[in-house]
């Protein structure tokens, strides 16, 4: 009994200190080293346009209905950035192949006037599919590739010029080897945007 | 699968095997009570802390003590976080203004912290305050892991003892791995984290206007200081409910390279630590070299089904084949930075290692690849498994292995020269089957009845797939989900106003995580007791080595045959089914 009573002492002892030095002092002191170190990104690499916030590098955006911007892929959240889920259907779900048959359609509807002949086998499996964060910055090259025409077009930037801004915001591999090559949405259309004023 | 992504894979496995031998050494001198590196720095702390305590680290405690000690602390760090979660409306560091979310899930995410589990049925950003999130989760992600750690510890030094009875001292255990191991890893991995764009920042959430003219709200918090200890100590409980799939948590394919390392490092380094300390390094890479044999055919089947892509994909006419500038594949529910290998790679990590963080939607992995995640935890959580708790059921494992064979050859069964007894077969098989008929069980029940059918969200056997992984998930400590069964309900996200829980899935899951942690530790540290005052007999001829490759070999199959008897039906019910057909449901 005399071992448990002492137990239990240590014990909320060692609660107290713990909760100060793990929950309180380390979560702190690393606020505020990456705050003077690394504010840019300690706040979210957010990007500001004339002073105002327009969104954060890591965070992807709807552009739904605009077609003079590139498209994020879709997203089973409504491109929420404060309530986040996965879409959670499975793999031989009715449902979710309905919804891939619908963002297939309706990508093949917006892109083939820009892109003659373009069938379901040229489009990339990220362009139809939804994100696991609802938010994810990046499309493919691939997908990038063929809505430059459409973005080209409605800008009336030659095609090249476009190819070239997406070059500019595309990310490889880290050394070469991890993760995949992707183009920054957001990015790429608020160069678009500085490039081609509409 | 294209040889890009098996290279990533592999320099992984390069890298991770490197640090093996480093990591490990340091962990056994930690262990031990020498000197290390960071003593100068780290030393005065310790000291200081011990005076706290009241504790000497010549103050031995036997198995039973040991075990005391734990559950005292658990329970009472188990009261502790409950409190902060039903009390989080009166609390600071809550910009967002949220009350608590209802008991039930509070009951859950408590048991689920003190477990070492982290499984989520609240979400993260969308109802808990900063200050539930760093003073109360935070807080038992490292002390959780150092527990478990803490334990291994306790057991190895039985495995090793020439006599006594002394397993250690908990206290001193517990203060050493947080200060030189948790600590000091976490803080440094936390500011790599933030150098690369994971947040940190005690700010409230920001709304604006987005560039095609709609409202975006971006909710932060102190993430990276969470992110670093959530995967260093194979917790797994995101800041944000997507978890490692959020940019904000894992921004890149750097992010998501560190971060499978620190998920790793420490469960590999143990086995290391183990060889070191019982003298006999080969035995610790002979564990290592099963523990990555398992892993890698793992990782190849789960890559090898995402790269197929699914039935539901086949069907609308979408092409997985990879091309020039495409990856191919099932990329529902994947981020395009990860593409198909690095969330294959990911999924295989975290669950051969308790972590359970996900950066992809396992519930939407196809049937083959979702069964990979649901096989990695039916062995038990010993293919690395969590922070020191693997490597303890592993050598139950061990133990079991040398008990067959010596049944095999008519030899009283030995490992590292100490006699297998009676008692100490009984404890193990405790040890190895409490998890899986806690799995099974629970399982059963929650198909069985309207109660635990309310939790699942897709239909068909993706239903039952989500309602077996649940339980396997909470059973083994593991954390992550096939998220769409769920426990919470939140009309109003975020924030907690109307939420509901459902008790069956709340507590039934609580129980499940709290017996299968802290029985098969007993189990574990019993067993180590029995061992420690046992006499060391010099190897001899006949000596069944169990640092041999032959032993590696039958100690896979001793795993694997366990696994595979135990779960096969339900697996077959499940993903094997959609693994198997091209129909929908």
């Amino acid at each position: 009994m005399n071992g448990l009573r002492k137990d239990l002492t240590t014990a909320s002892i060692a609660i107290v200190f713990m909760t100060l030095l793990l929950g309180v002092a380390y979560p702190l002191v690393t606020t505020g080293v990456s705050q003077v170190l690394f504010s840019d990104a300690a706040n979210g690499n957010r990007i500001e346009v004339d002073g105002k916030l327009v969104g954060s590098e890591l965070i992807g955006q709807d552009f739904r209905g605009k077609p003079g911007y590139f498209q994020s892929r879709p997203s089973a959240t409504g491109y929420s950035a404060n309530v986040t889920y996965f879409n959670n259907l499975g793999p031989n779900s009715r449902e979710l192949s309905r919804l891939f048959a619908k963002q297939l359609d309706a990508y093949l509807k917006r892109e083939r006037p820009y892109v003659p002949g373009l069938t379901s086998d040229d489009v990339p499996v990220d362009a139809v599919t939804t994100s696991a964060s609802g938010v994810d910055p990046h499309i493919s090259k691939a997908n990038a590739r063929i809505q430059a025409c459409r973005v080209a077009e409605v800008r009336g930037l030659s095609l090249s010029h476009v190819e070239e801004l997406i070059a500019e915001h595309t990310d490889g591999r880290f050394l070469g080897m991890f993760g995949e090559p992707v183009v920054n949405v957001l990015q790429l259309n608020l160069a678009l945007d500085r490039e081609a004023p509409r | 699968m294209t040889a890009q992504g098996w290279a990533q894979i592999v320099v992984f496995l390069l890298v991770l095997t490197a640090l093996v031998p480093l990591v490990g050494a340091y962990m056994a001198r930690v262990f031990e009570g020498e000197r290390v590196f960071l003593s100068p720095v780290v030393g005065p702390i310790e000291g200081f802390s011990c005076r706290v305590l009241r504790v000497r680290p010549d103050e031995g405690q036997d198995w039973k003590a040991y075990a005391r000690s734990i559950l005292v602390f658990s329970l009472l760090s188990w009261l502790t976080l409950f409190l902060i979660l039903n009390t989080q409306g009166i609390q600071p560091l809550n910009p967002e203004g949220f009350g608590s979310a209802p008991w039930n899930l509070n009951f859950n995410t408590a048991s689920s912290f003190v477990t070492n589990t982290n499984w989520q049925y609240y979400g993260g950003e969308a109802t808990l305050s900063y200050f539930s999130q760093m003073v109360g989760l935070t807080v038992q992600n490292f002390v959780s892991a150092a527990v478990g750690i803490a334990a291994l510890a306790a057991v190895i030094r039985g495995f090793a003892a020439r006599s006594g009875a002394a397993l250690g001292n908990f206290w001193v255990d517990l203060v050493r791995i947080t200060l030189y191991i948790l600590l000091p890893v976490s803080f440094v991995a936390a500011l790599v984290l933030v150098s690369q764009g994971v947040i940190q920042t005690l700010d409230g959430s920001t709304t604006f206007k987005t560039l095609a003219g709609g409202t975006q709200t971006l909710a932060l918090g102190p993430v990276a200081s969470q992110e670093a200890i959530k995967e260093l100590g194979t917790n797994g409980g995101g800041f944000f409910n997507v978890n490692s799939a959020y940019p904000f948590e894992n921004a890149s394919g750097f992010t998501n390279f560190v971060e499978l390392l620190l998920i790793m490092i420490i469960p590999a380094g143990l086995t290391y630590t183990f060889g070191r300390m019982i003298g006999n390094r080969r035995q610790g890479w002979a564990l290592y070299a099963a523990m990555l044999t398992m892993f890698v055919a793992a990782v190849a089947v789960v890559y090898a089904a995402e790269q197929h892509g699914s039935p539901a994909q086949h069907h609308a006419g979408v092409l997985t084949h990879a091309f020039d500038g495409s990856t191919g594949g099932n990329m529902e529910g994947k981020e395009q930075r990860f593409g198909i290998a690095e969330s294959s790679l990911w999924t295989a990590v975290t669950t051969v290692t308790s972590c359970g963080a996900v950066n992809a939607a396992l519930d939407s992995l196809t049937g083959i690849g979702g069964l990979v995640p649901l096989a990695n935890m039916g062995t038990g959580e010993v293919i690395f498994g969590g922070v020191g708790s693997g490597l303890y059921s592993m050598l139950l494992f061990v133990l079991l292995t040398v008990f067959i064979a010596g049944l095999m050859v008519g030899r009283t069964p030995e490992f590292l020269g100490k006699k297998i007894e009676a008692r100490e077969v009984k404890l193990v098989l405790v040890g190895v089957l409490v998890t899986p008929l806690l799995v099974l069980f629970a399982t059963a029940w929650a198909v069985a009845g309207s109660d635990g059918t309310q939790s699942i969200f897709n239909a068909g056997p993706q239903g039952f797939s989500e309602s077996l992984y649940a339980y396997m998930s909470q059973a083994n400590n593991n954390g992550s989900a096939f998220a769409g069964y769920t426990g919470f309900v939140q009309p109003n996200a975020p924030g907690n106003a109307g939420a509901y829980g459902y008790d069956f899935a709340n507590l039934l899951g609580s129980v499940v995580m709290l017996v299968a942690r802290f029985l098969p530790m007993i189990a574990a540290l019993a067993v180590a007791g029995s061992l420690a005052g046992k006499r060391i007999a010099p190897a001899g001829a006949g000596t069944f080595r169990a640092d041999s490759p032959t032993f590696v070999v039958l100690l896979i199959g001793v795993i694997a045959i366990a696994a595979a008897l135990t779960f096969f039906p339900a697996f077959l019910l499940g993903p094997v089914v959609q693994g198997l057909t091209d129909q929908l449901f």
